[in-house]
């Protein structure tokens, strides 16, 4: 059977899943539509969490920005940054929103500060951040489709919608879990069968965390030294040591990754799904079981790839790929701009190299390391079609979390909240279904007209997460002493000065030609990138927020008893009677 | 509201929250110590074919975040027991 058929056929049974799903887990009150009716086993709704956090991003781009953009070690900002939150999460908020016990996070927001402004404010970062990441979701579902199945872009992504539109609007959180569930298993297997066929292959061990530290087969030589070594010969920096930028910029970058991801309102929403208060705790615990088994193979496809990439590309001798030699997996990678050569020198070869005016590999794209990979490693088709079945699920579960985040907080908090509190739960359950089927049309209308800032999107907001919403919570649970003036503040201060930094450098609105400094270290704060300045963001905040609350009258006590109630287990069903 | 007193919810915040630290300052030390600060000194040493401060940024790091998730989630299921205010009753 060739390729094409066969990735329609496991596509096509993959989705056919998805809708089944759909139907089965309708949605028959706000309660399922919100949280999925909080009945959620802690395991499942870690497999759950882990499909809704990782992105098409995760699965497709990150072993090539690893390996590829970030040289090698300074890619593991992502693999801490993208980890590290979750142990935030499990011990800073979950269990105390979950022990809250209420159905979206500007809710929290709002009742712990008193007041329907900062609800609002809240809404708004919600907005911000959700509208920014679901951009480069769609964007994910539409090159998924495009590639894989050969329609052009706007098709797959009215194909990707009208799924999405399926089990999101039917089920609401509750359709979005139990279909999450089913993209995790689809998109792990997509992930770590190519990884394990092709560490097996290098080095003769089948686990690719542990094959990335063997040597080769066959030779005494470690993997990662011979990868060192191919890598310097080519005028590159050390794969294992070569740091990205600074140490402090490092730091920051993964700070401001790790807050970003504990303040995602998405991922935080997951953990009210769970019966109780220790469920919230140890589910974390299982999300992030099911990202490490990602996030640990992810460095080995990393160095892995890039090693036989590179093998590849030095030819039969050495000197270089014979052009007319080049194997039928990079011809086909050629057809779609991944990958591109100049023989500028005329030989009739292809030489890569660190400097740029003797390069030949003009273009080799971060996704070639993860999608060309099955055909590198010469593995069977149906492998290649189950990468195409997981980059997609992969974008399509992250795409309807984040819809359904943005679209609770429209029909939860403006709508029931503060616009027309009086309606009933009927028409809540419409309204909160009309405001998802928008926020699809929304999030679809921006996947085809990409605004100029799309492809920085993901990581800035990481950011804008990281300076507004996880400050603001944390100190709704740990510090009491908090008014709604500092907290309003504090969010605005923090979020405001992230994005002012990110247009200092980049562009106001990422409009070219308006940023005011230039986007290079020399004009950066201490050396940092505006992808990492959202922990200057929070820190910001939080320095607002205590300064504002020291010169404003106290919380009144029954807040002050609210935050007593949520930091104790006990009484986590009946939180919905306070 | 809370089943305990005032005396008694004092205990029990101050015991999670130096529960909380100990993990927090392992968390740090695993990630920005060995993986950032410290890297290149325990790149010094050699695992099998990992530098160590290279594994615990790729690898080592994640692991034990995953570990003390378990063990804090598990610590805190003791203290809601001996405090009486686990959700088991």
């Amino acid at each position: 059977m060739d390729l094409q058929t066969l990735t329609y056929i496991v596509v096509g049974f993959t989705f056919s899943l998805y809708i089944g799903i759909a139907i089965w887990a309708r949605a028959g009150s706000t309660k399922d539509f919100y949280v999925a009716g909080g009945g959620i086993h802690p395991i499942q709704n870690g497999m759950a969490t882990a499909a809704d956090w990782m992105s098409a991003a995760s699965f497709i781009s990150m072993a090539g920005l690893i390996a590829l953009s970030y040289g090698g070690y300074g890619g593991s900002v992502f693999l801490m940054g993208w980890t590290g939150g979750y142990v935030l999460l499990a011990m800073l908020l979950a269990p105390y929103l979950r022990k809250y016990g209420k159905f979206t996070v500007p809710e929290f927001i709002g009742d712990r500060f008193y007041s329907n402004s900062a609800r609002v404010v809240a809404v708004l970062c919600l907005i911000i951040c959700s509208v920014t990441y679901v951009i480069g979701q769609m964007k994910g579902v539409g090159v998924a489709f495009s590639r894989f199945l050969e329609v052009d872009y706007d098709t797959g992504l009215y194909v990707g919608m009208t799924i999405v539109f399926f089990y999101a609007v039917l089920g609401g959180m509750k359709g979005i879990t139990y279909t999450q569930i089913a993209q995790y298993c689809v998109l792990i297997l997509a992930y770590t069968i190519p990884a394990i066929f092709i560490s097996l292959q290098l080095t003769g061990n089948p686990l690719p965390q542990l094959g990335l530290g063997s040597t080769l087969a066959g030779t005494d030589v470690y993997l990662l030294d011979k990868l060192d070594m191919v890598v310097t010969d080519l005028g590159f920096k050390e794969y294992t040591t070569n740091v990205r930028l600074s140490s402090i910029n490092m730091f920051a970058y993964t700070m401001s990754l790790m807050i970003g991801t504990a303040g995602l309102p998405h991922v935080i929403i997951r953990f009210f799904t769970v019966p109780k208060v220790k469920d919230a705790r140890s589910s974390a615990g299982w999300a992030l079981v099911f990202i490490a088994i990602l996030y640990t193979t992810a460095p080995a496809v990393a160095g892995m790839a890039r090693l036989n990439l590179i093998d590849t590309l030095s030819g039969e001798d050495g000197q270089g790929l014979v052009i007319e030699e080049r194997p039928v997996w990079f011809k086909n990678w050629e057809k779609t701009g991944l990958l591109k050569y100049d023989d500028k020198n005329g030989d009739g070869r292809i030489q890569y190299s660190a400097d740029a005016d003797t390069n030949e590999m003009v273009k080799i794209d971060n996704d070639i390391m993860v999608l060309a990979n099955p055909e590198i490693a010469k593995l069977p088709n149906w492998v290649i079609a189950l990468v195409a079945a997981g980059g997609l699920a992969a974008a399509l579960s992250t795409a309807a979390g984040l819809l359904l985040a943005i679209s609770s907080a429209i029909s939860h908090d403006l709508l029931k909240g503060i616009l027309t509190p009086n309606i009933s739960e009927k028409t809540e359950l419409n309204a909160s279904r009309i405001a998802m089927a928008v926020a699809i049309a929304g999030a679809g209308y921006l996947g085809l007209n990409p605004p100029g800032f799309a492809a920085g999107t993901v990581a800035l907001a990481f950011g804008l997460a990281a300076s507004s919403i996880f400050p603001a919570l944390m100190m709704g649970i740990f510090a009491k002493g908090i008014t709604k003036e500092g907290a309003i503040a504090g969010m605005i201060g923090g979020i405001g000065v992230t994005l002012f930094y990110v247009f200092q450098h980049k562009g106001i609105m990422f409009i070219p030609g308006t940023a005011f400094l230039g986007d290079t270290p020399a004009n950066w704060f201490m050396g940092i990138e505006p992808n990492a300045f959202g922990v200057v963001g929070a820190v910001v905040n939080f320095a607002v927020a205590f300064a504002v609350s020291k010169v404003t009258a106290a919380p009144p006590q029954e807040v002050q008893d609210l935050v007593e109630h949520i930091r104790v287990p006990v009484g986590a069903g009946e939180a919905n009677a306070h | 509201m809370s089943p305990l007193n005032e005396q008694q919810s004092k205990e029990y915040w101050s015991r999670n929250l130096s529960l909380m630290v100990k993990l927090l300052v392992i968390w740090f030390v695993v990630s920005y110590g060995f993986g950032i600060i410290l890297v290149d000194v325990l790149n010094q040493i050699q695992i099998g074919g990992y530098k160590l401060g290279f594994w615990f940024a790729q690898q080592g790091s994640i692991y034990v975040f995953v570990g003390l998730i378990f063990y804090y989630a598990k610590k805190m299921g003791d203290l809601d027991r001996e405090f009486g205010v686990d959700e088991d009753e």
